[in-house]
């Protein structure tokens, strides 16, 4: 048995996982007087040593193509900021017969937000009242004005462009000017405004404008590959600095989080986690607990941590922890456009990711599926990368000169579109403990079980058609693999592809089919909370990340206002 | 620990210290900025060591697969083609890391060999420009199939090689310059399109 190292102080609160939620929480309480220790189960990030922006593919053996060309055919990204994965060695996860999930990890200071595509989008009312409007799924126990505030600290710290539209579905929110369009923005607004389509400027967590010592994006249009300028938001740059300024911020790394101890009276009193350098288990103790370990980690952490009083899990007198679990709607189309073999050379780079979108337009008029979608879209002449003349090769064939002056001609033709739309959460998909796996730690794994639902299939053939319909309004042909594959109608990608996996600890006002009340506290402990994906009650489609820090800078506000009181 | 890569962290940490002051933000400013990246770019450059050592394909099916690729993107009066692109090498890297590569690219050489010495007495690099075009001709296109079914080897690897070959080359400085790509900088501003021309 190995020796179980103490922590010889007692901290106000522990945050696990410092992406989105865990980075916000850890600014707003130690902001607010109290000292917060943070476990991240992954190593220190160093902006200036490990981001490749600005490299180019030939500054690396593998071009980007990654080791073995396994960014060919995987979703890999050589380029990508460091330690996101979906594959960690010596931590898996299994798929329960007849399922496929992807579950994509950060292991890094920062988590996910070094990775995300920055896309920033409020949800509206509607959304968290989904249920009243549509009989399908459950309420959310808060409002949009019980959030919008929140939303608004959010946006006017990270920094967010965009512009006011007045959209019922996609609410405006603090913004700053937006980039101008690229060419290819401008072909597909105008191909919408020929056909009744909306669209409109992205809104994105990328500077426009210099804030708090940030300076404006300089559009070199890598920021999948970490800014070095912090001018697009991560956790890592942005809200753990500031935490890190107070003094009153501790933050341990290669700390793998295994279980949520419970003392006597029934509270959380600490957290037993793996130090992976010296692989050693230690404790840390605090008054409160915050879960932000994403989603699904959080809900492995709760169903691992059994007790007598919490027989099936901390928190989980309900029965729900890892219910409930959904992703985003996905499917993907693109469009050749020949009159871009004439575009001259320029500077096509911009903003990494997209100039603009289409917000759900359709929410005035009966669908063939309830809840909506939006498309982001973008192409035109980026980076070359690996991959990126597959199509001109296996369509052209030949060899020598003629066929490089056709990729020549093609380069910069092409424009991708994504949906991406609201599942709505079905009693197949949930994840539990693999009784049979543990990861080298020692811990439990999870077990992922997944079945699209009807209306997501309906979905994802309606994106098809819009996408189609835009492209070919553009004078573009549309191209899509979504019909030859039977394992995925209309394109649907598996389940986790799409990176919004959330739901696994819900929230909501019954503390027999929720886990959380609406300040991300759980029902059955109450120093206990998780502010991560983990509790939202619906995945409507406003990607996850601006709706996480708002819930989590709301769930921290009260955690003082608590400590303030006594009550921790 | 070099020099080198200690003279860039001193300038990254007294960019970040110069020039945050009154902000607790790990940032760097644009101007600073760009000089830290061209620094970075050029550190974590790859370092050419002269000649490249082929890690999976033998001496002589190395020579072989730089015929295909050069064959594939030859150099033309825009270009230089693909071996000063590189191509070999990061064809040879890839399949010495990937074992489904090297059953289709290694067992690809020795199938288009075993052909030529079948149809001409010689493998493919012992051919003549004429015979090489003709067994090129046969395995560049999948409609051949139809009349002959047993080339379908040959296609396959043709197929993949082709796609790598593209990758080794566009993502090249050569080959990049040869697309027209404007960019990887840093922008004041982003100006936005061009006029587009009528489809």
């Amino acid at each position: 048995m190995a020796q179980v190292i103490r922590s010889p102080r007692v901290y106000d609160v522990c945050i696990i996982g410092s992406g989105a939620a865990g980075g916000t929480a850890a600014k707003i309480l130690t902001e607010g007087g109290l000292h917060v220790v943070m476990l991240e189960a992954g190593p220190p990030l160093n902006p200036a040593e490990d981001y490749k922006e600005h490299l180019w593919p030939f500054d690396l053996p593998h071009r980007g193509a990654d080791v073995g060309g396994r960014a060919r055919h995987e979703l890999n990204d050589e380029f990508l900021a460091p330690n996101g994965f979906w594959e960690i060695t010596g931590e898996p996860y299994t798929s329960a017969p007849g399922s496929r999930f992807w579950w994509f990890r950060s292991r890094i200071v920062g988590g996910r937000t070094n990775h995300w595509g920055r896309i920033a989008l409020r949800y509206a009312p509607v959304d968290f009242k989904a249920h009243s409007h549509d009989g399908m799924g459950d309420d959310w126990p808060i409002s949009y004005d019980d959030l919008a505030p929140y939303y608004d600290k959010v946006e006017s710290y990270i920094g967010v462009f965009g512009t006011k539209e007045n959209i019922p579905s996609a609410p405006d929110g603090i913004f700053m000017p937006p980039p101008v369009p690229r060419c290819t923005d401008r072909i597909v607004k105008n191909a919408c405004d020929k056909i009744g389509v909306t669209c409109i400027p992205a809104r994105m967590a990328i500077l426009t404008k210099p804030l708090n010592g940030r300076p404006a994006c300089h559009y070199c249009g890598q920021c999948g590959r970490g800014c070095v300028t912090a001018s697009n938001f991560s956790s890592s740059q942005v809200m753990i600095p500031p935490a890190q300024a107070t003094g009153r911020f501790t933050l341990i790394t290669n700390a793998m989080a295994r279980e949520v101890m419970v003392g006597k009276g029934g509270k959380a009193e600490a957290v037993s986690y793996i130090d992976k350098s010296t692989r050693t288990e230690r404790r840390i103790h605090a008054r409160a607990f915050l879960l932000a370990a994403s989603a699904c980690e959080s809900a492995r952490l709760l169903l691992n941590s059994r007790s007598t009083v919490f027989p099936d899990g901390l928190a989980n007198s309900s029965g729900v922890v890892g219910r409930y679990l959904t992703d985003s709607v996905g499917t993907s189309g693109a469009g050749y456009f020949p009159n871009l073999e004439k575009m001259p050379a320029h500077n096509h780079d911009g903003v990494g990711e997209m100039h603009m979108y289409i917000p759900w337009w359709k929410y005035d008029r009966k669908n063939d599926f309830q809840r909506g979608y939006h498309i982001e879209f973008g192409g035109g002449r980026g980076m070359p990368s690996v991959g990126g003349f597959d199509r001109v090769c296996e369509e052209e064939e030949g060899y020598g000169v003629s066929l490089k002056k056709k990729c020549r001609s093609r380069y910069g033709t092409t424009i991708g579109m994504s949906g991406r739309g609201e599942m709505i959460p079905n009693p197949d998909c949930y994840c539990d403990i693999d009784p049979q796996t543990v990861d080298q730690w020692g811990i439990p794994v999870l077990r992922f079980h997944w079945k699209w639902g009807e209306n997501e299939i309906k979905m994802a053939s309606d994106m098809q058609d819009t996408m189609r319909a835009v492209v070919e309004a553009a004078g573009g042909t549309f191209f899509s693999r979504s019909r030859n594959d039977p394992a995925h109608p209309h394109g649907i990608a598996d389940g986790g592809v799409i990176i919004h996996e959330i739901g696994t600890a819900r929230m909501g006002s019954d503390a027999k089919t929720s886990v959380l009340n609406g300040y991300c506290q759980a029902h059955d402990i109450k120093n206990l909370f998780a502010a991560d994906g983990a509790c939202f009650v619906t995945n409507a489609d406003k990607n996850p990340t601006l709706t996480i820090m708002a819930l989590s800078w709301r769930a921290s506000e009260y955690i003082l206002e608590e400590a303030r009181k006594g009550n921790l | 620990m070099s020099a080198k890569s200690v003279s860039r962290r001193d300038l990254l940490r007294s960019l970040a210290i110069g020039v945050t002051a009154g902000s607790v933000l790990n940032a760097i400013p644009i101007e600073a900025a760009e000089h830290a990246h061209k620094l970075i770019a050029k550190e974590k450059a790859v370092n050419p060591t002269g000649q490249y050592a082929p890690k999976f394909f033998s001496p002589d099916q190395y020579k072989t697969l730089g015929t295909l690729c050069e064959a594939i993107f030859p150099g033309d009066a825009d270009s230089g083609g693909a071996i000063e692109a590189g191509a070999p090498e990061f064809v040879d890297l890839l399949t010495s890391e990937n074992p489904d590569y090297q059953l289709k690219l290694g067992g690809g050489i020795m199938w288009l060999d075993s052909t030529c010495n079948d149809r001409y007495f010689a493998h493919f690099r012992g051919c003549t420009a004429r015979q090489q075009k003709e067994i090129l001709d046969l395995v560049a296109y999948r409609s051949n199939l139809d009349a002959d079914p047993s080339l379908s080897p040959g296609i396959e690897f043709f197929s993949l090689l082709r796609n790598l070959t593209a990758d080794g080359f566009f993502t090249s400085e050569i080959g990049i310059k040869y697309l027209g790509y404007v960019g990887n900088t840093h922008l004041k501003e982003f100006a936005g399109c061009p006029p587009i021309p009528e489809a």
